[in-house]
């Protein structure tokens, strides 16, 4: 085997936290290599270290057989490496051409070596697919354009090894197809690519070899055609995830949120809805799907009384809660039954530096329930954060912990602990995985469908087509403001969800299921 | 008419004179955000500079003497800077804030206990100044009519360091558009981690915008006392740093704009000086006090009612923060 990349023992604390410990692992040259693992387990920083962001406190890095020792990037560069971000590493009012030679311009003067770059980015854009105009700012690109100006970054640079940090989880299913073939490309060409994922269907779907990390280490190593989903995904958690639902007929009833031709402007007073109508009835999970930044922001920020409508109506159990003049304030809907579990829950659902216990209550903190003789009570707070967090399996059960020392999965399972308990009619819920680790994800799946068994509206807002396909009863498509499809997610494949994604109409067979309630 | 356009002469080359430490002092401003560090410090930096070249000026007899200690002082100031807000990634405006105010202190003290005047230093005579230079064709120029007159009053007759300072405005732009360093020099400010992962040092790049900035402010400063003035006064800047923010974020940033916002408040400034005590058609006399306030007037203006949407550097005033 001729190996490209070996990382040996490799170690790095950080304070008391070992955030990988003693790694183990081979990169086969010319071969497409995954990484796998749930958020916190040790991939990125495995990944900084091999691109020379941080130095091992322990262990080596072997590339084509020889120790090697960056101190920076600009060393891990000079010997073939190339790191695609996952939060891309661009200057956004620089050109394509500019941001690609940034670094490496050869010259105090910039003239001629633009001319050259620009006649060596051509050649690369042609050869590998990797098709972007040189001259446009990066503002103006597309994500999966952005991607290829990272790409296209460390190809420039000669890079032999690619790593790829999540590269798809921005990306249409279009854009990932592409993004497959262009990385296909690059093996057939010799290169060697790792890619650091969460989505096993995309290991299953590109990779030659796996490696599985949990804990900081690396605890399986397999060569991907002799493995399954099923067994890396036991791999990641430690033991078996189970995927299915149990969702029980819910008797379709009587629209309880009507959201009819609404517009808004976003933050920059840009138009970020254009005129978006559905409805959502008790009993159902209306799921929206799309690339973020296509408004679905926005839509719930209406609904939930946190911005103002140009146009167009909300109702809510009947009362008119938004239109271009007046809307409710998020803590009038709240009195109404409107519960909302926020996409950035750190910025809108919790207080990072507040205890469980405050966060349990907030948005509540007026209800009679937790005040003795017209105080707050800390005992009744406290008492009411215990029980949320043994009945949402909330770990450490520790109330007085600041929020933000809880992981991703235990904030979000106290946050729609907090939302449900308050019995709401409707549930907003805002991207409710994003960045939760697997086994909490069928926990808050499990709880989302049983407040929907028990008869309550759930609108899911999610840019993770799996989870949308896997919980919602009816599925709208949103893009750049509009609804751009919408359909029964049994009737609907990824291709189409993604076409709509795209903006594209809805395809016609998958038929029109009625958005308004008649 | 003829008396009016010698009044327009006249205030356009006053205009001219007043514009020089502006610019400088906008352009050093430009180079420190566009790095991404946010300098109001610029005040402190002239002043101090102001001093020290007034003080070595006096003391060597050598303007040009005075010209280095004022840069070397300005260059130390904006390595505190630098220090505080690069190094140990502090709070930008607290650290400019500060060295404003230690220098406004420091200065006059100093001076004081030099000098013995009152914390002033004594009085330049013209061997240690910069002082106006005629440009060459005056004497053809000024039998040619409009022309003629704008370049022996307006163009020509003005100090060294005034020239230097409009030159520097066409060679920032330079720098910054079609060099290696003003690239990454723009992309550090903009998103300090493409930077980094580029192979390049954030830390380095933003001291050597702070050395830029030192030195433009030195020459700024420089100017007020031993060309402009003739020796230093206590708060001789006199807000003139943050009028010229105020002309960087009025010019967006970018080298010509800036200039041409400098103009804008350094004419404000001329006129308000022409202004007083002038009878004007219906309000008549106004009060000096009011008449003072139009530059001020006129920045406000100017930045509340014309800049529009403006988008300043995306990294200015944050610390660079390898993420994990």
């Amino acid at each position: 085997m001729n190996v490209a990349l070996e990382a040996r023992h490799l170690t790095k604390r950080f304070g008391d936290v070992v955030a990988n410990s003693g790694v183990n692992m081979r990169v086969e040259r010319g071969t497409v290599h995954g990484l796998v693992g749930e958020n916190g387990a040790g991939k990125s920083t495995l990944m900084n270290m091999v691109f020379g962001l941080y130095q091992p406190d322990d262990g080596e890095i072997l590339l084509d057989g020889k120790t090697v020792h960056f101190s920076g990037p600009q060393e891990a560069i000079d010997m073939g490496l190339g790191m695609v971000h996952q939060h891309f590493k661009l200057v956004e009012p620089f050109t394509v051409l500019e941001n690609v030679i940034l670094g490496i311009e050869d010259a105090p003067l910039l003239g001629d070596a633009v001319s050259k770059a620009r006649t060596k980015l051509e050649a690369l854009e042609k050869s590998y697919g990797l098709e972007v105009n040189m001259d446009t700012p990066v503002e103006d690109l597309s994500v999966g354009e952005r991607q290829r100006v990272e790409i296209l970054k460390a190809l420039y640079r000669e890079a032999q090894i690619l790593i790829l940090d999540e590269p798809t989880g921005v990306l249409t299913p279009q854009e990932t197809e592409s993004l497959f073939e262009i990385i296909a490309k690059l093996r057939d060409e010799g290169k060697t690519i790792l890619l650091i994922t969460h989505k096993l269907g995309e290991i299953m779907a590109i990779t030659n070899n796996v490696s599985v990390m949990r804990g900081g280490k690396v605890v399986a190593e397999r060569v991907t055609s002799e493995t399954s989903a099923d067994e890396l995904a036991e791999l990641m958690v430690g033991r078996a995830v189970t995927k299915e639902v149990g969702k029980t007929v819910v008797k379709a009833s009587e629209a309880i949120l009507v959201v009819d031709g609404l517009c808004a402007n976003d933050d920059t007073m840009h138009k970020a809805l254009k005129g978006v109508s559905f409805a959502v009835r008790s009993g159902e999970i209306l799921g929206i799907a799309g690339v973020s930044g296509n408004g679905q922001s926005e839509l719930v920020e209406v609904i939930t009384g946190m911005r103002a409508a140009t146009a167009g109506e909300v109702f809510f159990d009947g009362v008119l809660t938004a239109s271009s003049d007046d809307f409710l304030k998020a803590d009038a809907l709240r009195a109404l039954g409107l519960g909302h579990v926020a996409e950035d829950r750190l910025k809108f659902g919790m207080v990072s530096d507040m205890s469980a216990a405050e966060n349990s209550i907030l948005g509540h903190q007026k209800d009679a329930r937790y005040h003795k003789h017209g105080l707050l009570n800390p005992r009744l707070i406290t008492e009411h954060c215990d029980d949320l967090m043994q009945k949402y399996d909330v770990r450490p059960p520790l109330s007085q912990l600041p929020v933000g020392g809880f992981s991703g999965g235990n904030q979000q399972k106290l946050a729609i602990g907090r939302e449900v308990e308050n019995n709401p009619k409707l549930l907003i819920v805002g991207q409710p995985t994003r960045g939760v680790d697997i086994g909490a994800i069928a926990f808050i799946h499990d709880r989302l469908v049983a407040l929907r068994n028990a008869g309550c509206a759930i609108l899911l807002v999610s840019s993770e087509l799996e989870e949308l396909m896997a919980l919602a009863d009816r599925l709208i498509v949103m893009c750049d403001g509009v609804v751009s499809g919408e359909g029964l997610p049994a009737k609907l494949s990824e291709k189409d969800i993604g076409l709509m994604m795209a903006g594209h109409k809805t395809p016609e067979h998958s038929g029109n299921v009625g958005g308004r309630v008649s | 008419m003829e008396a009016f356009f010698f009044d327009i002469v006249l205030l356009l080359d006053s205009s001219i004179r007043l514009v020089g430490p502006l610019i400088l002092a906008a352009l050093a401003g430009l180079f420190a955000e566009r790095s991404g560090v946010v300098d109001i410090s610029l005040e402190g930096k002239m002043l101090g500079a102001a001093f020290a070249a007034a003080a070595a000026a006096a003391v060597t007899g050598s303007a040009w003497v005075g010209l280095g200690a004022g840069i070397l002082t300005s260059i130390a100031l904006a390595l505190l800077h630098g220090f505080v807000s690069i190094t140990h990634r502090g709070e930008q405006i607290v650290s400019g804030m500060a060295i404003n105010i230690v220098v406004a202190g420091l200065a006059p003290v100093l001076a004081n206990s030099w000098f013995h005047l009152n914390g002033q230093t004594p009085l330049l005579d013209e061997s240690q100044r910069f002082t106006s230079i005629t440009l060459p064709g005056v004497e053809v120029m000024s039998n040619v009519p409009v022309v003629g007159t704008l370049y022996v009053e307006v163009i020509s007759g003005h100090n060294l360091l005034t020239y230097v300072a409009i030159a520097l405005v066409p060679l920032s732009a330079w720098v910054l558009y079609k060099t290696r360093f003003g690239l990454r020099l723009r992309a550090v400010g903009e998103n300090p981690s493409a930077v980094d992962t580029a192979g390049i040092s954030v830390i380095w790049l933003r001291y050597q915008a702070m050395i830029v900035a030192g030195v433009l402010c030195g020459v700024a400063g420089t100017s007020l006392s031993t060309a402009l003035g003739a020796g230093f006064i206590r708060d001789m800047s006199a807000g003139k740093g943050f009028l010229a923010l105020a002309a960087m974020i009025f010019g967006r940033w970018m080298p010509v704009p800036t200039l041409l916002a400098c103009l804008l408040f350094a004419f404000s400034d001329a006129l308000q000086g022409r202004l007083q005590g002038v009878e004007l058609p219906v309000v008549g006399v106004i009060s000096v006090q009011f008449i003072m306030m139009l530059p001020y007037v006129v920045t406000v203006i100017a930045l509340a009612g014309f800049v529009g949407h403006i988008r300043p550097p995306a990294a200015s005033g944050k610390p660079f923060v390898r993420s994990r």
